[in-house]
Formats: C-alpha cells, sequence, structure tokens
C-alpha cells in the first residue's frame, strides 16, 4: 500500500460469504454502517450489498462520485490461491467438490472487480478511474475493525474467524494508526471450523448456529465423567493444542477443506459414540455434554492465543474481532483470565464489521491519517447505533397502512413511565427507537423487552413470540452504573459481548444435584432473584446501557428501577426465529401482528395489541414465513 | 485486460509460478462452458472433447 492524498470519504463493503454489509467513513469518523439483511429480509443475506450502500450513501450525503476509495473486504486472488492449492494438496480427494466449487470462481468471484464496479454503476453512474477499488486482506480487515474504534492508542489485536484468504486466526499490534501484522495461523487448520464443525454436528446450522450450541452448552454437566472424556478425544482425536495457541486439526475427522459438509458423520460418531443430531430434533444431555466440551476447549485455546499475543506485544490492552469474537462465553473467561488490563471486543465483529474494517484501514494505512482518540468516548462506534433512523411521519404513514390506533406520548420521561409500568405489569413490548445497530445483536433500538424478575418470561418469549426453541437464554440489558449490583462485572459490556455470573447473593438455594437434572428441569429451577436472564450455570450474556450512547434505554431503565427496584429488563432482538432483526417501523408492525407481543412502541408512538384489527391480519402475515435458522 | 495484469501482480507478488498452468486450463475450461452456456455454438462444443 502506497500513500496518496488525504481521504475524506471511503465506503467498505463485505459479500459474497455470508452477513454482506456496507459501512461509510468520513474524516475517519464511522457515518453508517448496515447488514443487508436488514433491508432484503434474508437471514445472513450473502449478495451485494446494494440496499445497504444506497443507505450509507442517503445517510451520508454523498454520491459514490464524492467517494476517495471503495474497499472490498478480503482479496479474492488470494482465497482462489488457497482452494486452488487445497484442492491440489488433496487430490484426487475433493474432486466433485472442486468440480463445483470452480464454475462459481471461473463465472464470478474472479472477476469481483468488475462485478463490484458494475453493481456500483447499478447504484449510481460514477467515474470508475477516479474513485479507487481496494482490497485489504480478511484479517487486516478484522484488525482495524477491532483496533481503530478502540479507545486504545496502542493495543494486542487477536482476530479468530473460520477463514479469510489463508489466515484463520491472526495476532497483531497495533500502534497510532499502524497494525502490523506478527503472526498468522493458516487453513485448515482454524478455531472458527472446529467450532462450526460441532455446530453441524450437534444438528445446527453453520454460520448462523454457532450461538445456538454456545446457548445449549451450560446445559451440560462440567462434573461428569462424560465431558471430560469429550474433551480427551478432542484434544487427543480431533486437535492439536500448541503453546503458543494454534492448533492443528487432524484432517481425517473434517471433511470442509475438499468436501461439501463439514465432517465425516460416521467417523465423529464412532468417536463420540453418539448419533449426530439431526435439525429440529430432540436435545439429550449428551448433546449438552458435547456442547460444554467443545466450548471448553474454545476458550481454552482462545486463551492460549490471548497469552501469546501478550507475550508478542506486551501490550496491556487487547482488541478482539473475527466470528469466534462473538463467543461472549470465551470473552468472559478471556477478561477473568487477567491477561490484559482491558478488552474491547468489535459489536460486529464477524464479517459484516470487516466492511466497516476495510474502510477504516485504508484510512489509516493506505492514505496514512492520523488517528484521533475522543478520550470521552467509551469507543468511536457511537453505540454500534449505526443504521437507519425513520421519522414520526414514517411512523404515522405505517400506523395508517396498518389500520392502526396508537397512542402518542410527547415527553421522553413519560413514555419511559408508561413502558416500564406496562412491562413491570408482565407485558411483552417491541421496542423501536432511533438508529438501527450494527452487529447482529440488538441494544435496545430494536428490541423485544420483558420483565426479568417474571420466571415464565424466559418461556413465553421464546415460545410465543420469537417461535424458537426454549432451552435458549435472553440477556440483560441493565443501567451501567447499576451493573456490579447484579453481576460479577469487571468492565463495561456495551455490545453484549461478555458473559458474567449473576452475584451470589442473588442466588437461591439449587439442589445437590442440580448439575445432573435433565434439560428441562434445569430451566425450569428458579436459580436467582433474576430469573428471566439468568442462564442454567448462573451466567449471563450482558448489556450495560449508557446514557451517553443510548438515552432512551437508559430512561427506561431508570423508570423501571423506579417502579421495581430492578435496573434492568430481558433484551432479545426483535424479530421472530430465522427473520433478520427489524429495520423499518412496517417490519417491526408485522413482527408485532404475527406474534403474541402485547405492545410496539415505535419512537413516541405506543400501539396497544388490544386495539388492532389483528385476526385477518395475522392469517396474512403468517404467509411471509422465515426459514428457520 | 485489467484482470489479466491483477493476476499478473498477483503472481508476480506471490511468486506461485506453478499456478499459472493450472490458472489458464481452469480460465481456458471455464471460458469455454460459460461460452457454451451462453450461445449458439453451445451445441457443437463438444466436439470440442
Amino acid at each position: 500500500m502506497g500513500k496518496q492524498k488525504p481521504a475524506s470519504a471511503i465506503l467498505g463493503i463485505s459479500a459474497f460469504y455470508h452477513d454482506s454489509a456496507a459501512a461509510i467513513i468520513i474524516d475517519g469518523q464511522v457515518i453508517a454502517a448496515a447488514q443487508e439483511e436488514r433491508f432484503t429480509r434474508i437471514k445472513h443475506d450473502p449478495s451485494f450489498p446494494t440496499h445497504a450502500i444506497q443507505f450509507c450513501l442517503d445517510y451520508s450525503g454523498y454520491t459514490l462520485n464524492d467517494l476517495d476509495a471503495i474497499v472490498f473486504y478480503d482479496k479474492p486472488f488470494l482465497k482462489f490461491e488457497r482452494l486452488l492449492e487445497t484442492y491440489y494438496n488433496f487430490s484426487p480427494k475433493g474432486f466433485w467438490s472442486f468440480v463445483k466449487a470452480i464454475p462459481a470462481w471461473v463465472k464470478e468471484k474472479l472477476f469481483l472487480k468488475r462485478i463490484i464496479r458494475q453493481e456500483l454503476q447499478a447504484i449510481q453512474t460514477y467515474d470508475q478511474k477516479k474513485v479507487k477499488l481496494l482490497f485489504p486482506e480478511h484479517h487486516l480487515s478484522h484488525a482495524a475493525s477491532a483496533f481503530y474504534p478502540s479507545p486504545f492508542e496502542e493495543a494486542a489485536i487477536l482476530t479468530i474467524d473460520g477463514v479469510g484468504e489463508w489466515a484463520t486466526a491472526s495476532i497483531c499490534h497495533g500502534k497510532g494508526n499502524k497494525i502490523e501484522v506478527l503472526k498468522e495461523m493458516h487453513f485448515p487448520h482454524s478455531l472458527g471450523l472446529l467450532y462450526s464443525a460441532f455446530t453441524y454436528f450437534l444438528g445446527f446450522k453453520v454460520n448462523s448456529g454457532e450461538y445456538k450450541l454456545m446457548g445449549l452448552a451450560p446445559y451440560g454437566d462440567p462434573q461428569s465423567e462424560q465431558v471430560r472424556q469429550f474433551v480427551k478425544k478432542i484434544e487427543s482425536d480431533l486437535i492439536t493444542i500448541n503453546e503458543d495457541g494454534s492448533i492443528l486439526l487432524h484432517q481425517a475427522y473434517f471433511s470442509y477443506a475438499t468436501g461439501l459438509r463439514m465432517v465425516p458423520d460416521q467417523k465423529w460418531e464412532k468417536l463420540f459414540g453418539l448419533k449426530k443430531r439431526t435439525p429440529e430434533s430432540a436435545l439429550e444431555q449428551q448433546h449438552c455434554n458435547l456442547g460444554i466440551a467443545i466450548q471448553q476447549v474454545t476458550e481454552k485455546v482462545v486463551i492460549k492465543m490471548a497469552q501469546e499475543a501478550k507475550r508478542l506485544t506486551g501490550s496491556k490492552n487487547l482488541c478482539l474481532a473475527g466470528g469466534v469474537a462473538l463467543n461472549c462465553v470465551a470473552n468472559g473467561q478471556l477478561q477473568e483470565a487477567q491477561i490484559f488490563e482491558a478488552l474491547y471486543i468489535q459489536p460486529a465483529a464477524g464479517d459484516a464489521g470487516g466492511a466497516l474494517g476495510a474502510a477504516l484501514a485504508v484510512h489509516h494505512i493506505y492514505f496514512d491519517q492520523q488517528r484521533t482518540i475522543d478520550s470521552t468516548k467509551m469507543d468511536s462506534m457511537s453505540g454500534s447505533y449505526l443504521g437507519p433512523q425513520f421519522s414520526d411521519l414514517r411512523i404515522e404513514q405505517t400506523a395508517r397502512k396498518f389500520k392502526s390506533s396508537f397512542t402518542k406520548i410527547e415527553k421522553q420521561t413519560d413514555l419511559s413511565e408508561q413502558v416500564a409500568a406496562l412491562i413491570a405489569s408482565g407485558n411483552v413490548i417491541g421496542w423501536f427507537q432511533g438508529r438501527m445497530e450494527f452487529g447482529p445483536r440488538a441494544l435496545g433500538n430494536r428490541s423485544i423487552l420483558g420483565d426479568i424478575r417474571n420466571p415464565e418470561m424466559q418461556k413465553k418469549i421464546n415460545l410465543k413470540i420469537k417461535y424458537r426453541e426454549s432451552f435458549r437464554p435472553f440477556a440483560p440489558a441493565v443501567l451501567a452504573e447499576k451493573a456490579a449490583d447484579y453481576f460479577a462485572v469487571q468492565s463495561i459490556s456495551p455490545y453484549m459481548l461478555l458473559v458474567k455470573d449473576v452475584l451470589p447473593e442473588r442466588r437461591k438455594k439449587i439442589p445437590a444435584d442440580y448439575h445432573s437434572y435433565p434439560l428441562r428441569e434445569k430451566l425450569a429451577l428458579i436459580r436467582t432473584d433474576i430469573p428471566a436472564v439468568t442462564h442454567v450455570d448462573f451466567s449471563a450474556r450482558i448489556q450495560t446501557v449508557h446514557q451517553e450512547t443510548n438515552p432512551e434505554f437508559h430512561s427506561l431503565l431508570q423508570a423501571f428501577e423506579g417502579q421495581t427496584d430492578y435496573a434492568l429488563l430481558i433484551n432479545t432482538s426483535f424479530n421472530v426465529r430465522g427473520e433478520p432483526i427489524v429495520c423499518t417501523p412496517e417490519d417491526a408492525f408485522r413482527c408485532f401482528l404475527q406474534t403474541d407481543m402485547d405492545y410496539l412502541v415505535l419512537g413516541n408512538y405506543i400501539f396497544d395489541k388490544k386495539k388492532q384489527r389483528t385476526s385477518n391480519l395475522k392469517n396474512e402475515l403468517r404467509e411471509q414465513q422465515f426459514e428457520l435458522d | 485486460m485489467e484482470f489479466l495484469k491483477d493476476l499478473w501482480l498477483f503472481l508476480k507478488e506471490r511468486k506461485k509460478w506453478w499456478l499459472l498452468p493450472l490458472l489458464f486450463i481452469i480460465l481456458l475450461i471455464g471460458g469455454l462452458i460459460i461460452f457454451a452456456e451462453s450461445s449458439a455454438v453451445g451445441s457443437f462444443i463438444y466436439t470440442l472433447f
């Protein structure tokens, strides 16, 4: 990368694998970012992010011609090199997979430059010669997405995911506006792919079901002999863990490098002594035990990688990104290990965040622009509220479209008091405010909210509102200044990326043989005074809510605390199973009507389910089903 | 042309010259398949093999 004139506007794009997204930065400031799935309503949509780009341009007021560079988040030739070398090394194994993969490359992926330009021209005509098209490496994009928005002048950076071009994990050192790559782990050895292999074997979808596996793991019995045996088998037969945290995946037990499946089912069935779980079938204790085993191994590897990052950089700060950085249980363990004094995790740690990272890498490295860190802010992500927002007029138009009645509350504090009272009396609320979140988590602008004290709430929201598996836990959103009253927190967690334990004094006495309880009985036992957000192992995936980044949500939590003495709420994403998080008021209204949600709050407008004409609409909307994730 | 230039620069930087014949064959066969799929001469292409 060489030096050019100072940059002012850069568009970052990630696409063609999963979770395509776009982000725009102007003079190093993150102006807007969004995932394509929110607009197309196709979960993890991999297609070119036309809508997300259009939104970024509209929001920023820039045209494509105003940009200094357009940046794609990885290097297609390098990826193709990996593909060819992998097939060559494994040949003749994988011939059919090779034959299936090649046409897509020859038709499209090798000619990404041309395709990107064509797609952009379809959005707006622009001068291709004037606006640069650049391709930083995948893991550099991840590293940049974590380091540049962080509050650190200097930090170690750890990126871990399935695979980029060759790299599957990297250790970098960020200093000022520079990022130096110190060490990489290469395909086919990958912690992300190892976790995905277990996701597949346990009957969940690869690239979307990993977080379900993480939620399932705590149902495993950590003291059981079966878990010990599973861990032993993983560490002896499946992988080798090196002292520097790098791992070797024993390829005899994996098919992803050359096949169309993650693993050879029969070999795994023989190794673990259990059948591959078919999707949607009953979850048994042995599935949970295998889940906790791979979670423990993942945590062990992440901690070793972090220790190596510490050894190589000597830094007291760590930045994390890549899909594995969304494993908030491992993140919590990493923080507990106290290898670093401070930890920063990019909220859009997966490939969507690559769009932002790619743009930031070009701004700071290619264009050599200095970083300015605002010490009064927690980071430069604006709470990750970087998506579209909608006016009162649009909300009223939506209400008219659905022929619905509403109450408008002018004053924010009145709205907070009224909604808090509704939640406290057992209602479930769809809460839609301001700008949509960037990244996989709903952080209080596109959220479903409920009362944490209600032991029935987890079941109600899982089964009657989100139509998802009953074992799935819910996360608490807690006033940042009150988090330590409930959880063993060591820092803020504004992006719901750290799992911490509920304080011992809030726990109820549990039976001595609790760990051996079956899944449903474990779930039914009331474990703390905030049962709806306490997982079966007493952990919770915390979001600390800050006045600085989300005053509306902060005000609601304050009102709820004033009425109940509890400064926290259930916060789950505003969608049903298989649906991307809602983007527009129309999406929110549809979701509201087709579920048993009690109230919808769009900005300052409250919609009461009892007052809507739902009977016909519910049937109409049911026809619009989402594929299960 | 830009594609060929980029490909050349890539191979030069990576020094993986052994990929060149492989790439050539893949692009040739791939190109033929695509051409065959989308043109009137498609039905005659099989005679090449």
